[in-house]
């Protein structure tokens, strides 16, 4: 439904109640999309639940792939459990993992975009609310002191992006706590260089070791400020797996730290073998030239996506 | 899986030194769920010179903060945490008994020693593997801590549980092993 509406001299709107999602105002010449909070609580529910249960396809085929590498006996028959695993979770509508993880969500928001009822974090913490709850996924969010369970999985992470255009996209991302505790952020020299950022990954990922469950994706941001740095590396792991970067030069970085990383004879499960890492996905930004920011967010085989353009 | 050993839980002495790092198991009988904050009370108990909630002698702990159950389903699904957030009570735990560990990932060098002392093994399972290892559960009670939600103490009852043995009582841990093996030398 198109609808136009022009604002009052106080800035409000002709006919306040009447919106619906998809109707378009005019704002003293621009026009705005507007869609309503409730259609983002209802979206974040579905992608939450549908997340947890369906594991993409791109994963599955990355523990194919890995299935006829895996030099281990042992190594292969963890990727084929794991394909088990996401086919029961699939059919059975259950949780791949029991850890349904915390909440994060990257948003790119259309400039063009207004949106109309509840705040934008209101309307995804009341959407996970509503998913955890009737998707029976594990509530794991508690007060760092008292440890305290909040009791609904929110308040969920919300990384908004300001883009073009007149439509709103959500990525659900729920990250286990398991790998998540593996990230790592270090302020490198400049001088450390790419010899440096090999280094340091892949002795990230020694270190993390079956900690985070192998096989895993390893998401590498370089670059930006310290928390600019942690973004790119976890919106790194957003890629399709074993995508290469479009960029040349951080592909072949990509391919170098993955097989450096297998090298190290970890294997899935960290049991011994040749697949520890599916992938190694590295994002790059400007940084101050004092800095050389490298961050590691390593993602488990449980690589939960959804995604939603409203 | 082949030269798979079977189990019964609780465990006893004599069992566990029959396993060896590598071993395939498969778990049959009762274990008991505790992860970080059921540590922190069990042990805070023993502090407090309180007895645990349930005898602890003989006993597997399984490292799980399982999902909710679906209308008719014993269990949600149900696969292990990270263990080492568990090392600082291990110790604890096995002076009182425990015999047997069930997570996944490495564990600090004082925890092996500490098994080696005390004569407990530490099992993985399949991290991740959380749907289907729920189907080796056939019944599920919280028996302390209930406020805690995911993290309550449960007693599950088990049938053929796959895990496989990380940490025997002789020192050897399976994550070296496997490593050295497939490691291309540098
Ligand atoms: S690291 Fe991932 S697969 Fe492993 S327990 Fe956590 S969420 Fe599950």
């Amino acid at each position: 439904m198109f609808v136009e509406k022009t604002l009052d001299f106080f800035g409000r709107f002709g006919d306040n109640n009447s919106f619906k999602s998809n109707d378009f105002n005019e704002f003293w010449g621009l026009i705005l999309r507007t869609i309503h909070s409730d259609a983002i609580t209802a979206v974040v529910k579905k992608m939450v639940m549908g997340a947890n249960f369906d594991l993409g396809d791109d994963v599955i085929l990355a523990f194919e792939k890995g299935l006829k590498r895996e030099a281990s006996p042992v190594g292969r028959a963890v990727l084929g459990t794991l394909i088990e695993n996401a086919r029961i979770a699939h059919d059975e509508q259950v949780p791949i993992c029991q850890d349904t993880g915390m909440a994060v969500f990257f948003i790119e928001m259309g400039q063009e975009v207004h949106i109309e009822g509840a705040l934008l974090q209101d309307a995804i913490d009341e959407g996970v609310r509503q998913g955890y709850q009737d998707g029976y996924l594990r509530k794991s969010i508690c007060d760092p002191f008292t440890r305290k369970n909040t009791g609904d999985n929110t308040p969920a992470v919300m990384i908004l992006d300001m883009v073009p255009g007149d439509t709103l996209k959500i990525t659900a991302a729920p990250k286990g706590g398991g790998s998540e505790n593996m990230s790592r952020l270090t302020m490198l020299a400049p001088s450390a260089g790419k010899r440096g950022i090999v280094d340091f990954v892949v002795k990230r990922c020694e270190e993390a070791g079956s900690n985070p469950c192998p096989p895993v994706i390893v998401g590498v941001g370089i670059g930006g400020s310290a928390e600019k740095c942690m973004i790119l590396a976890k919106k790194a792991l957003l890629r399709h797996v074993g995508e290469p970067s479009a960029d040349p030069e951080l592909a072949a970085l990509e391919a170098e730290m993955l097989e450096k990383i297998n090298a190290l004879g970890m294997g899935p499960q960290g049991l011994g073998g040749t697949t520890y890492a599916l992938a190694v996905h590295v994002e790059k930004h400007p940084c101050h030239i004092a800095s050389l920011p490298l961050a590691v967010n390593i993602c488990c085989h449980a690589s939960r996506h959804k995604e939603a353009v409203l | 899986m082949a030269n798979e050993i079977k189990i019964t839980a609780p465990l006893d002495d004599a069992a566990v030194a029959k396993l060896k790092a590598g071993d395939q198991v498969s778990i049959t009988g009762v274990i008991y769920t505790a992860r970080d904050t059921a540590h922190k009370r069990l042990v805070d108990a023993l502090d407090a010179g309180q007895p645990l909630p349930f005898d602890m002698n003989g006993q597997v702990i399984y490292y799980v903060g399982p999902s909710p159950a679906k209308p008719g389903k014993v269990i949600g699904s149900a696969g292990p945490t990270t263990s080492y957030r568990m090392d600082l009570y291990a110790e604890r735990l096995m002076e009182k008994g425990m015999k047997g560990m069930i997570g996944k990932g490495m564990r600090d060098k004082k925890v092996i020693e500490a098994m080696r002392k005390h004569k407990c093994v530490y099992f993985a399972a399949i991290g991740g593997a959380a749907a289907l290892i729920a189907r080796s559960i056939k019944a599920v009670e919280i028996i302390a801590y209930e406020d805690l939600g995911p993290e309550a103490v449960r007693r599950m009852e088990v049938e053929d549980f796959k895990a496989v043995v990380i940490n025997d009582i002789y020192g050897n841990d399976l994550y070296d092993i496997g490593k050295a093996q497939y490691r291309v030398a540098k």
